[in-house]
């Protein structure tokens, strides 16, 4: 199949995306039809949609295009390069898997009463938006998309309206995605500028020959793509709506569509030929802070879902300090060390999605059983459900990037391009790059840290709290979609080669240059071999265990209690105590508040302790920010005087400026 | 052939002597005689000989945790060029994929220590995951300064091309980086002033509360595994300090072993002089290390990579 034929199908699988959707929402009197229309139909149209973009990934190649055509609302251009058939294929994995899991999930339950066909119509409108964003190949097109994409997103957020904090969620992300796509607005008009084309060719000529143009055009797709991946400080929307959406939903936001930032960032950087050291240094910089600061606040946090969305900052910013790491290659003109960040950030993009997919997934089944999502609620959990224990161990160990799963591979490729390219010297070596391996030890240190938590405190030891109706592992579909998702971070860990096919069309597109790359993806073999002999040494180890219990006396017995006489579940450690110590020696960063009403005189009657820990983005950097903005603007308010006639000399005054500007303009070129 | 048999045959046999003579050090400062030098070697032995108690509380994780730690700490050390320049299973990045690989078992530690649902091991755990992603910074910037200063991010390379010893200015990086790489591997291997390994109720140890309800072969498992991660952190010190790059395999193989006995040493003679930090100064012990690996670094780009 080539990658015409590929494209052709991708059309057809998101006009029946949008299909699906609609018969979703016509069907809503037949919650049971529609619920299968929706998700069974999202489901088979990820699976072609996959499939083709496989094929034009090997196909490999120039852009292939289609609908080149003219119509009344301007140019529609589409079309699919490697680096958009990567892309296609990270979204398509993602959302079927979604759709999938979401079809157990909105399955009718006490739980959910509301009427799940406009979710459905949404979800499916949200992928083929995704995906249709990808496939862009003009600026106007590509917006319209990132607004139905937006705007899709907001209503699936909102899920669960009846709430208010969903709907503050919801405002805050619909104000979010709205002050970044201003951004996007200038950077497209300043990208068509030069030729008042808004064709992507365009664009790629306007950049390659201003410099000028081509910094400001980063500059402000850092500010505007930043916004949507969560850049620190814009990332504050983030733990807000994803935690709001329902879990499937969840999946999708967290695992595609804030990576769509990053799509449009590589296509960016695909249009400037030559870019400046700095470009790299910048993004370096950005992933670090991002990257620290998002796993420092998902340290004390104790709702389970705001954690995996903290988490999703800090892998943002992993994904950042990659493409910073290939940006700096690229201006050096070192293809290793570009092809290793380049890569490693592309495969940090998959990677986790999938396994932000499990863990959002495998928490979505706690919350389907239980009703809430704090963290201290749960214990022992691993007992009762099982499946989804193990599968959250998994998704757990990968992010915290452990080898042999999938976030040791590509955090492993941005650490060798580091390394490289601090080594490398002259003009082909950046030494700043040798900041990335600190920060993503500490980073690693850190996630570890969180997802040991997280895991421990919820699956492991003695249930903290008593649920009627209990715990219950979940539907059939909510284990097979995660546990899809699992394996698939676990073949990308064990056989990295398996995805090199997979990786390197897009690695060349963003490096510029057809080039050798087994010198950045030689050692991943050596990586294959470590990984099996860890697992042969885990098994040798296990066996020998076994035979040297055999036959010998296996007793259980209660946990030792330090011989204290009725020790109680209650007094097992809890998320706040696990991670004060690391609270206290990053204080700096989460301003921890604690409000102790100790237990007082001879006979006590109650004590209390609150502690929790704040995001200092929102406190110091932002919220301020914003206030002094509305403030130095608050002049523009004269205007608004709520009179129909002033608003008449308005329009009136407008007119008569354009007149007058237009005028002279002809009169300049008489 | 033969670099990879001494190899595996070092790996494996010699790493319990480091805590006897740990051990016998700390008796001597002591004015005591102490436990002969192979006791580690007659615990592992008499704790292999057991069968086991399981909490009930337990889980499959608590069985499987110290099998994926003594694993990961073996793949690690089979990633680790010991006498010869060469490990059995390195290759150009094996530097990350060796730190990586003892995280895992740190994770599986962490795991099966909150299995038990007892409190008592769940502060263990949390202190092990502050430390442990404290230190992990400094580590890696100790590991940079090897691979730049051989240009090349293979142990191979960077321990083959390291045999200059000569006390020029960018020797002194290799001193500071050697004492912080001493003070990661004090925190990394529970030893004072981090951790006190000696005893058993006190609310203030990390890595034995975490272990403290495994036993028989479990235990084992844990304690050959602490002194085989004790050993390869010796190791890496004493190759940091004294390059063996160039030398003879006899030759090297005496600087090996007498230098991680020499680092055993100086462990026990630490933990007899001074006693353990309160816990809220190991973060700054740990922030101390990595900014003196920085400045370490700072310095090597300032005189330009050799």
């Amino acid at each position: 199949m080539t990658a015409a034929t590929a494209l052709t199908i991708v059309l057809f699988v998101l006009a029946a995306l949008v299909a699906f959707g609609l018969i979703a929402l016509a069907v809503a009197r037949r919650p049971g039809l529609s619920r299968g229309v929706g998700a069974i139909g999202a489901l088979i149209a990820c699976a072609v949609g996959a499939t083709a973009s496989v094929f034009a990934l090997i196909d490999g190649g120039k852009d292939a295009r289609a609908l080149d055509g003219i119509l009344p609302i301007g140019r529609i251009a589409v079309g699919i390069d490697p680096l958009s058939a990567f892309f296609l294929l990270a979204v398509f994995v993602v959302s079927g898997l979604a759709a999938l899991y979401a079809f157990g999930y909105f399955a009718p339950h006490r739980a959910h009463t509301q009427n799940t066909a406009p979710t459905f119509f949404f979800f499916n409108l949200l992928i083929a938006s995704i995906a249709g964003v990808v496939i862009a190949r003009n600026g106007v097109i590509f917006l319209v998309l990132w607004e139905i994409m937006s705007i899709a997103s907001y209503f699936l957020v909102v899920h669960d309206h009846e709430r208010p904090e969903v709907r503050r969620a919801g405002f805050v992300y619909l104000v979010a995605s709205h002050v970044g796509v201003v951004f996007l607005f200038v950077l497209f008009a300043l990208l068509a500028s030069p030729t008042g084309q808004f064709g992507f060719e365009a664009f790629h000529d306007a950049a390659t020959a201003n410099a000028g143009l081509a910094t400001g055009a980063f500059v402000l797709a850092l500010l505007g793509f930043g916004l949507k991946a969560g850049f620190w400080p814009g990332h504050l929307w983030l733990p807000e709506a994803h935690p709001a959406a329902p879990s499937p939903v969840s999946a999708v936001l967290s695992g595609v569509m804030i990576k769509m930032a990053f799509y449009g960032l590589f296509r960016i950087v695909t249009f400037i030929d030559k870019p400046a050291p700095a470009y790299g240094l910048a993004l370096l910089a950005i992933g670090i802070v991002t990257g620290v600061m998002g796993i420092v606040l998902a340290l004390g946090e104790r709702d389970l879902k705001r954690i995996l969305a903290y988490s999703s900052v800090e892998n943002v910013g992993v994904i950042a300090i990659g493409f910073g790491i290939g940006l700096i290659g690229k201006s050096h003109g070192n293809e290793t060390v570009a092809a290793l960040g380049f890569g490693g950030a592309l495969l940090h993009v998959v990677g986790h999605g999938l396994f932000k997919s499990v863990l959002f997934q495998a928490v979505g089944n706690l919350v389907h059983a239980s009703g809430t999502r704090a963290l201290d609620a749960f214990g022992g959990v691993a007992r009762r459900m099982p499946t989804t224990a193990a599968l959250f161990l998994v998704g757990a160990a990968a992010v915290s990037g452990l080898p042999p799963l999938a976030g040791f591979v590509s955090e492993w490729l941005i650490y060798v391009g580091a390394l490289k390219s601090t080594v490398a010297g002259g003009a082909a070596g950046e030494p700043w790059a040798i900041a990335a391996v600190p920060a993503l030890a500490l980073i690693g240190g850190l996630a570890l840290a969180v997802f040991a938590r997280v895991f421990g405190l919820v699956f492991l030891g003695e249930p903290r709290r008593a649920f009627d109706p209990p715990l219950h592992e979940a539907s059939r579909s909510m284990r097979l979609a995660p546990a899809l998702a699992a394996i698939l971070c676990v073949v990308i860990g064990v056989a990295p080669l398996a995805v090199v096919p997979l990786l390197s069309a897009p690695t060349q597109t963003l490096v510029g240059t057809s080039v050798d790359l087994s010198a950045a993806f030689g050692p991943l073999p050596s990586v294959m071999l470590i990984v099996a002999v860890l697992a042969g040494i885990a098994l040798a180890l296990a066996l020998l265990r076994r035979a040297l219990l055999r036959g010998r006396e296996v007793r259980t017995a209660p946990t030792w209690g330090c011989a204290y006489e009725s020790p109680s579940p209650r007094m097992q450690y809890t998320g706040t105590s696990f991670s004060a110590p690391l609270v206290e020696s990053m204080s700096l960063f989460v301003s921890p508040t604690r409000t102790t009403n100790g237990p007082t005189g001879y006979f006590p009657t109650s004590a209390t302790h609150h502690e929790s820990t704040h995001d200092i983005a929102a406190e110091r950097v932002v919220l301020p920010g914003i206030r002094a903005f509305v403030a130095g603007l608050s002049w523009i308010r004269r205007l608004q005087r709520g009179r129909l006639h002033l608003y008449v000399v308005y329009v009136f005054a407008v007119l008569v400026i354009l007149l007058i500007w237009q005028l002279a303009a002809l009169r300049g070129a008489a | 052939m033969l670099d990879i048999a001494i190899h595996l045959l070092v790996l494996f046999i010699y790493p319990p002597l480091l805590l006897g003579f740990i051990a016998k050090t700390k008796a001597a400062v002591a004015g005591r005689s102490g436990p002969p030098v192979l006791q580690p070697y007659y615990d592992l032995a008499k704790l292999l000989r057991k069968g086991a108690v399981y909490s009930r509380t337990t889980t499959w994780l608590f069985r499987a945790g110290p099998i994926a730690s003594l694993a990961a700490v073996i793949s690690a050390g089979l990633l680790l060029p010991l006498a010869s320049s060469t490990a059995p299973l390195g290759f150009a990045g094996d530097v990350i994929a060796f730190a990586y690989v003892l995280a895992v078992a740190r994770f599986f530690t962490m795991a099966a220590a909150l299995d038990v649902g007892s409190s008592f091991e769940a502060m263990g755990a949390s202190r092990e995951a502050t430390f442990g992603a404290l230190a992990e910074p400094a580590l890696f910037v100790v590991l940079a300064i090897l691979a730049v200063s051989a240009r090349s991010v293979g142990f191979s390379d960077i321990f083959g091309a390291h045999q200059f010893f000569s006390w020029d200015a960018t020797y002194a990086v290799f001193i500071v980086s050697a004492i912080a790489l001493f003070a990661v591997l004090l925190a990394e291997n529970s030893r004072v002033p981090v951790d006190d390994p000696a005893t058993h109720l006190e609310l203030t140890m990390i890595h034995e509360v975490m272990v403290l309800d495994h036993g028989g072969v479990d235990l084992a498992f844990i304690l050959y595994g602490a002194a085989m991660k004790l050993f390869l952190f010796a190791t890496l010190l004493v190759r940091l300090v004294f390059p063996m790059g160039g030398r003879g395999l006899g030759e090297s193989l005496l600087i090996l072993l007498g230098g991680t006995l020499t680092v055993a040493i100086a462990i026990g003679v630490v933990e007899s002089v001074m006693a353990r930090f309160r816990l809220v100064r190991v973060p700054q012990f740990l922030i101390g290390a990595f900014v003196l690996a920085a400045v370490g670094l700072a310095v090597l780009f300032h005189r330009g990579i050799p």
